[in-house]
């Protein structure tokens, strides 16, 4: 007989456990991706946003979220997208930042206002610091890396390249 | 904390099933979907057929340069920006699906419609040609998305707008990437010049047509759901103007690819190369049109 937790704290605590696959030093709540958990009519309701439109990686959170509430007991759970309001690296907490950084990756600095955005024909002008060794005397390789959500870039002073999520 | 991957491939998990696909792909699952009272619901379905089609072919395209591409950082660049338009398409598609008085879903609308029920502007289905030819393709459908995608963030109908504001963030960066190429290959080798040119000149014909007004967007404009292409003329020649001064390369004279019969790509007229894109695009679906995960 499994005994079904009866407060949504426990089941936001185990919805904000679950990690990004691609980034697994990241919990969905570290992301800013996991909006609400809450119960209606007896279903458990967890509300996700998704980071970039196309991003794979959302099929494989809301399997996950499904599983492991399942799995603590929990016997009707639906995971709703919310597009609204968008995503932005800003809901990126301190602590993901700082998990970002201890495994190489340059955490984003603010994400830029919204609105039209104008055009941008020179490298981008930003300071970005080198997980390695810490100097903000980087270079721009691409603006686009391994997943949708990182850029690349190059230390000019180890001369390592590194990855860093980009302002969104 | 276990990892996705490994939940998945458990033995006696309950969850060996989701190693053949998770089977949560419904990429609005949970988003009201509900058509505003002041929109035709099969208007709001076409319009989002026209806007979902122009970021599905176009990332066809994108993705056709897989393997091929100058450099690997190209070849990442170009794969994640197919990669954001494929998901714009995905939700466009999706709510187009269920906004009419007939419901498909994104995979029916995606592979089993014929030719003549695609809705791209014909510049999106363009053989890729080279490098070149392909960012000057890029920059012109980039700049003219964003610019709607940010006038459409104002719609009245919520999930256009939500589909808007995620995808004007990811136009910006496709946008200044296509630029940055048409600068550096306009102002490399006369070599890069020349074929940049040609690039240019070889889509330029296609360009009036982003700015047709259909009768289905003229009515979703008019209702305030959707934008009328029209209007934004001056502000995407605006940024073409200064990309075009910035990479050294003339302004091509005015041209215009002729429709049939005064028809386009919003009425379902494509140029020869959209049925090709589309026997490639929709070979493996319709090989086994009943297979699922």
């Amino acid at each position: 007989m499994v005994t079904i937790p009866s407060t949504v704290d426990e089941a936001r605590a185990i919805a904000e456990s679950v990690t990004d696959p691609e980034l697994p030093m990241l919990t969905l709540a570290d992301l800013g991706v996991l909006r609400d958990v809450s119960v209606e009519g007896g279903r458990l309701i967890v509300r996700i946003t998704p980071t970039y439109s196309g991003c794979p990686a959302m099929a494989a959170m809301r399997a996950e979220l499904d599983c492991r509430l399942r799995a603590a007991g929990y016997p009707e759970v639906e995971v709703r997208i919310e597009l609204t309001p968008a995503w932005t690296t800003d809901w990126i907490t301190e602590r993901g930042r700082q998990a970002l950084a201890e495994h190489g990756i340059t955490p984003p600095g603010p994400a830029p206002a919204s609105g039209p955005v104008p055009l941008r024909l020179g490298p981008p002008r930003r300071t970005v610091a080198c997980p390695r060794c810490g100097t903000t005397d980087t270079e721009p390789i691409s603006e686009f890396g391994s997943t949708p959500c990182k850029a690349l870039r190059r230390c000019r002073a180890c001369a390592e390249p590194f990855e860093y999520i980009k302002e969104f | 904390m276990s990892s996705v991957y490994q939940a998945l491939s458990e033995a006696d998990s309950g969850n060996e099933h989701w190693v053949f696909g998770t089977g949560f792909n419904d990429p609005l699952a949970g988003v009201d979907t509900t058509v505003p009272s002041t929109v035709d619901g099969d208007d709001l379905a076409a319009y989002c057929l026209m806007l979902g089609d122009d970021a599905l072919i176009t990332s066809h395209r994108l993705q056709q340069w897989c393997t091929r591409c100058p450099e690997l950082e190209d070849e990442v660049a170009v794969a994640n920006i197919g990669l954001d338009l494929l998901g714009q398409a995905r939700m466009l598609l999706a709510r187009s699906g269920t906004a009419g008085s007939t419901t498909r879903s994104e995979d029916e609308l995606a592979f089993f419609r014929s030719e003549r029920e695609f809705r791209n502007v014909r510049l999106a289905e363009l053989v890729n040609g080279d490098f070149a030819h392909t960012m000057a393709r890029l920059l012109i459908l980039s700049s003219w998305r964003l610019t709607l995608l940010n006038r459409l963030t104002g719609s009245v109908d919520p999930v256009l707008a939500a589909i808007a504001e995620k995808g004007r963030k990811e136009l910006a960066y496709h946008r200044t990437y296509a630029a940055g190429w048409v600068v550096r290959l306009g102002q490399g080798t006369e070599f890069s010049h020349d074929r940049m040119v040609d690039g240019i000149a070889a889509v330029w014909p296609f360009v009036p047509e982003l700015f047709d007004c259909s009768e289905t967007e003229r009515r979703m404009a008019a209702v305030g759901a959707g934008v009328d292409p029209s209007v934004v003329a001056d502000e995407v020649h605006a940024v073409l103007d200064e990309v075009l001064a910035a990479a050294g390369i003339a302004r091509p004279d005015p041209v215009r690819r002729a429709g049939v019969g005064g028809r386009t790509g919003r009425d379902g007229v494509h140029t020869e190369a959209m049925g090709y894109l589309l026997a490639e695009l929709q070979s493996v679906a319709r090989a086994d049109p009943e297979a699922t995960w």
